[in-house]
């Protein structure tokens, strides 16, 4: 199978894919907005959770599907590994900056500020700013081998960077909500409520997936067009 | 010594030899220092925020930019007339250059905030002496953690067009965790509190450490690879 052949037909699925999350993603809208009770300390503000988490599910997914195809793509040296990497995360990049916009407009009105340094606050921003120079270092740079080796280093560094720092902020101070969902006791959110979110969950999820497919396809295709291209010539 | 550390510290002297020389990225670095120092100074109201309540972010944001400047040309002399090339041909083993350069820098950034420490103490009139020794172990972690990820980020940034940005844009966040224990423990260290006070912070930038030259030790290969 050619290259290109081989991205038409990871195109063809990636759409398929975005397609069915697209659908799932209405159906979660619908549910969080009609079908799920409100909640009775934040009113309709709350709403935005079922976006939020979800978002920063499929951002952290990313990165670390980015992390470590990093490292696979160092140790079997395939380009397509690089390109699924790069794909993932620029499909992470734009779920960060779902998380960092929703977050403050439910922050405003809830904690009654837009910003706060907390340790999720800031660990998730500069996982926003570490996907920001892994991308622009890929756009620096021309040869194909020295672009995967440096954006591989990059993705196994931040891999390496976020949890320590969680870990400053944390000793630093904290605010933001502690984990109502994945805790050692029970998760302390109303059955209808979780429901909707793991829905969410879910549907992102396999957002995130479409979308990937797609970037990854596009990559393949660019590759394909290069060596026509460079046959041509 | 081993073959790896006498080229190591071959490459190491011969940075040295060049900066001992010329002088210029010394004597920018410093003045740089004196200039981040003094422009701080003023970054308050004096009315409400007194001098010594920014000390410990003025010294540690000083370190960071002057800390910088240094990594960015460690890699920019390699780069003219290919000098790195050169070093590839010969047998020399990647990681004994990571050691070499590592060595250098360490030796750079070290000298600079050596000699910006006695300035902080003049322009800041902060009591370092109470707890001197504990002060430069706590300069000393953060430093290595500075110059270990700086070292291969520079390695890397200095293939880019735009090695004078791509450094900072990917070497800031790798710096949170040693800049902000560094101010943490300094503010601490000048009020005189216990060392129960310090530990949790210490863990963290020696964990930090630990991590991060291990991880640029092995990582440089990679970004020398041809």
């Amino acid at each position: 199978m050619t290259l290109r052949e081989r991205g038409d037909r990871i195109a063809r699925v990636g759409a398929v894919v975005t397609a069915a999350a697209l659908l799932g993603l209405v159906g979660v809208y619908v549910r969080a907005l009609v079908y799920t009770p409100v909640e009775a300390a934040q009113g309709a503000a709350q709403k935005i959770f079922y976006v939020h988490v979800p978002s920063a599910w499929a951002c952290l997914m990313a990165f670390v599907v980015t992390g470590l195809l990093s490292i696979l793509y160092l140790w079997l040296k395939d380009r397509r590994i690089d390109l699924a990497a790069a794909a993932s995360a620029e499909v992470g990049l734009a779920f960060a900056t779902i998380m960092l916009t929703t977050g403050p407009i439910w922050g405003k009105p809830i904690w009654g500020t837009w910003w706060t340094w907390d340790a999720r606050l800031t660990s998730t921003l500069f996982l926003f700013l570490l996907f920001v120079g892994y991308i622009v270092l890929r756009g620096v740079l021309t040869d194909p081998g020295v672009r995967g080796r440096f954006s591989a280093v990059i993705g196994i560094m931040a891999l390496f960077l976020v949890p320590f720092i969680h870990l400053t902020v944390y000793l630093f101070r904290t605010l933001h909500p502690a984990p109502i969902i994945l805790k050692p006791s029970r998760p302390s959110l109303p059955g209808d409520m979780l429901a909707t979110l793991l829905l969410s969950v879910g549907v992102f999820t396999v957002l995130y997936l479409g979308f990937v497919m797609l970037r990854y396809a596009l990559g393949l295709l660019r590759e394909a067009r290069e060596e026509e291209l460079a046959d041509a010539s | 010594m081993g073959p790896t550390l006498r080229a190591a510290w071959h490459i190491a002297l011969k940075d040295v030899a060049i900066e001992w020389r010329t002088k210029t990225a010394f004597a920018s670095g410093l003045v740089f220092a004196v200039l981040v120092l003094a422009v701080l100074f003023f970054s308050r109201d004096p009315t409400t925020v007194s001098s010594t309540d920014i000390a410990p972010g003025a010294l540690w944001v000083t370190f960071t930019f002057a800390a910088m400047l240094g990594l960015n040309r460690a890699f920019l002399i390699e780069r003219e007339q290919r000098a790195l090339d050169g070093i590839l041909l010969t047998p020399t083993p990647p990681v004994a250059i990571f050691w070499g350069k590592f060595a250098a820098n360490l030796a750079f950034v070290g000298t600079i905030e050596a000699i910006s420490l006695p300035l902080f103490v003049l322009f800041y009139d902060v009591p370092i002496w109470v707890r001197f020794g504990e002060l430069v172990l706590v300069i000393a972690m953060a430093t290595i953690a500075f110059v270990a990820v700086g070292t291969l980020l520079s390695a890397m940034a200095v293939r880019t067009r735009y090695a004078e940005l791509m450094l900072p844009l990917l070497l800031l966040p790798f710096l949170v965790p040693p800049l902000v224990g560094g101010v943490q423990l300094t503010a601490r260290l000048l009020e005189g509190r216990p060392l129960s006070d310090l530990s949790g912070w210490l863990k963290l930038i020696a964990g930090f450490d630990v991590a991060f030259v291990t991880l640029a030790a092995l990582l440089f290969q990679v970004v020398l690879d041809e």
